[in-house]
């Protein structure tokens, strides 16, 4: 337990450090509370997708030193957007459409990002370092914390609605689509952030993983969300110390953490744990 | 009243119905009947622009109906709503409450007695804590009618309601429309139960990819109009006795 000692002592020097544990706890909220969303309306698949889709944004942004979160915005949502017109234009579901989609969305930043590679690297986007935040981007992840817990307080209602029953609410004339679209811009943003701690290839994990272990342990949209929160938080903090301590990359620290919450509350969460159903029959 | 002028609606290509017209007024019940694919649900998804319609227009009190749609209280056939959803029962019929408030605005102490009311009338108190998952079929579907109820729209339409439902509940739902009825509001019913119509329906609409029949359930539930829209076996069978009353 030494290093975690050794961690505190860290925290207490080092400015990279502070500003790496704020900025995992930011992540953790908002990717917590967007990610119970995600679950719920059944787009894990499309969560990955746009979280891949920023790519090409990150890296147009870097080339025209443009605010990264406006190019990965643009990338994203114009991804959502042609997901949702081949889906819509052709015979084909909505998860081939998204296939499609994103992996050319990604390959295509992968060269753009390859061309400008002295200016960044791939290797960080991809994993994310959370050790290199710098204040700048601090401030901006408040910012896009700000706006999800506005997002998510002000449309609460329209956001429960639209994942729960949507024909109901398409029923008395609410705007499903918007809501739809007006979500992906969020989880765009959500993603351009999460992308410092966990990198592009897994902010998947950091958006499902906490809200599926919510969801087992949860009945209530209000609980999952809060609870989701906690533990994204928890496994980003717990995933940065690892990071810090053994020198991995935080990405993959946080997102192992995440995994070994979830694996407990599948085996053990006394609503829906496997271990208790086997007692139960 | 309820007009739908010159309705079209088609899926890929194939109409259903082709310029269909017909008017449903307030303060009565009115049922729909018509064999399986006639184009009952088709007709009240048009109705409500749940789906694309190839021409025609629907008007709520003269006003096109688009823009008034928490005004209609609609339960569908078979609710494709999420039913893994971390919500409780009294929760899912408070959102019922939600066509009628703002942005910002959050349910109501009073909205919150009007779901518990709802509950109450449809005989679900008890259930008012339960997952929204660990209903039967029956008690969904009271579910749903109870969120009707707290919409407190004009327009109450209801695709098959009773399907699944006890007898018991089905009276007890009866009533309900009865009441709403009593209150002038305009009531639309698909039923699939031809022995209840007259006993159910002020006015009747048969359908069959359009309209067979309109009007006055004593007028339109006739042994001719059944043969057209279902088949004369079955008309046979229904109108044995002299009065359709007692089939
Ligand atoms: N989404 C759809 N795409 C293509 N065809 C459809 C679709 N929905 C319904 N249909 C077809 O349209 C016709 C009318 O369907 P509709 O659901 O309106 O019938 P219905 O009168 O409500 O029948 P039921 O008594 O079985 O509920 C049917 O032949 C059906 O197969
Ligand atoms: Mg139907």
């Amino acid at each position: 337990m030494r290093s975690i000692g050794l961690f505190i002592d860290g925290l207490m020097q080092y400015n990279f450090l502070q500003t790496a544990l704020i900025t995992s706890i930011l992540v953790g909220i908002m990717s917590g509370i967007i990610g119970s969303f995600i679950i719920l309306r059944g787009m894990s698949l499309m969560g990955d997708a746009i979280s891949h889709a920023v790519l090409p944004g990150v890296a147009v942004a870097y080339m025209l030193g443009i605010n990264i979160l406006l190019g990965a915005s643009l990338f994203g949502i114009l991804a959502a957007l042609l997901i949702g017109l081949v889906t819509l234009k052709s015979k084909l579901k909505n998860d081939t459409a998204i296939g499609i989609v994103f992996s050319a969305f990604f390959a295509l930043g992968f060269i753009l990002i390859s061309l400008a590679e002295s200016a960044t690297n791939l290797h960080h986007i991809l994993f994310g370092n959370v050790l290199a935040v710098s204040d700048n981007d601090l401030i901006t992840t408040a910012i896009v914390l700000a706006i999800v817990l506005i997002f998510v307080v002000v449309f609460y209602k329209e956001l429960l609605i639209t994942s729960f029953d949507n024909t109901f609410a398409q029923a008395y004339g609410l705007k499903t689509q918007l809501m739809h679209y007006a979500l992906m811009l969020v989880l765009t943003l959500v993603t351009v952030t999460a992308l410092q701690t966990v990198g592009i290839i897994l902010i998947v994990a950091m958006l499902i993983t906490p809200a599926a272990t919510a969801y087992l342990l949860t009945n209530r949209l209000s609980h999952m969300m809060i609870v989701a929160a906690i533990f994204s938080v928890v496994s980003s903090v717990i995933g940065l110390y690892m990071s810090y301590t053994f020198n991995w990359a935080s990405g993959p620290a946080i997102v192992l953490t995440a995994a070994v919450f979830f694996s407990l509350a599948f085996l053990f969460s006394p609503k829906q744990g496997i271990i208790f159903k086997k007692k139960i029959n | 009243m309820i007009k739908v002028r010159n309705m079209t609606v088609a899926y890929s290509g194939q109409p259903i119905f082709t310029n269909l017209s017909i008017a449903f007024e307030p303060g009565k019940i009115t049922g729909i009947i018509g064999p399986n694919g006639a184009g009952k649900s088709t007709m009240i998804k048009g109705i409500l622009g749940l789906i694309h319609k190839q021409s025609g227009d629907v008007t709520l009190h003269s006003k096109p109906v688009a823009k008034q749609l928490k005004n209609v209280a609609y339960v569908e056939q078979r609710a494709a709503l999420d039913l893994t959803f971390p919500i409780n029962v009294f929760d899912t019929v408070l959102t019922g409450t939600y066509p009628n408030l703002g942005l910002f605005k959050i349910p109501s102490e009073k909205d919150k007695s009007a779901a518990r009311q709802a509950l109450a009338d449809v005989n679900l108190s008890e259930f008012s804590q339960r997952q929204i998952g660990e209903l039967s079929g029956g008690q969904l579907q009271r579910v749903f009618v109870a969120r009707a109820i707290v919409q407190e729209a004009d327009v109450i339409i209801l695709d098959e309601p009773f399907v699944g439902i006890d007898m018991k509940s089905e009276a007890e739902i009866m009533s309900i429309l009865k009441r709403w009825q009593m209150a002038g509001k305009t009531i639309i019913v698909v039923h699939h139960d031809l022995n209840k119509v007259t006993k159910y329906f002020d006015d009747l609409v048969i359908i069959n990819r359009g309209i067979v029949a309109a009007g006055k359930t004593a007028d339109v539930f006739t042994k001719e109009n059944i043969t057209t829209a279902f088949s004369g076996d079955l008309s046979t069978i229904l109108f044995s006795d002299k009065e359709p009353e007692h089939a």
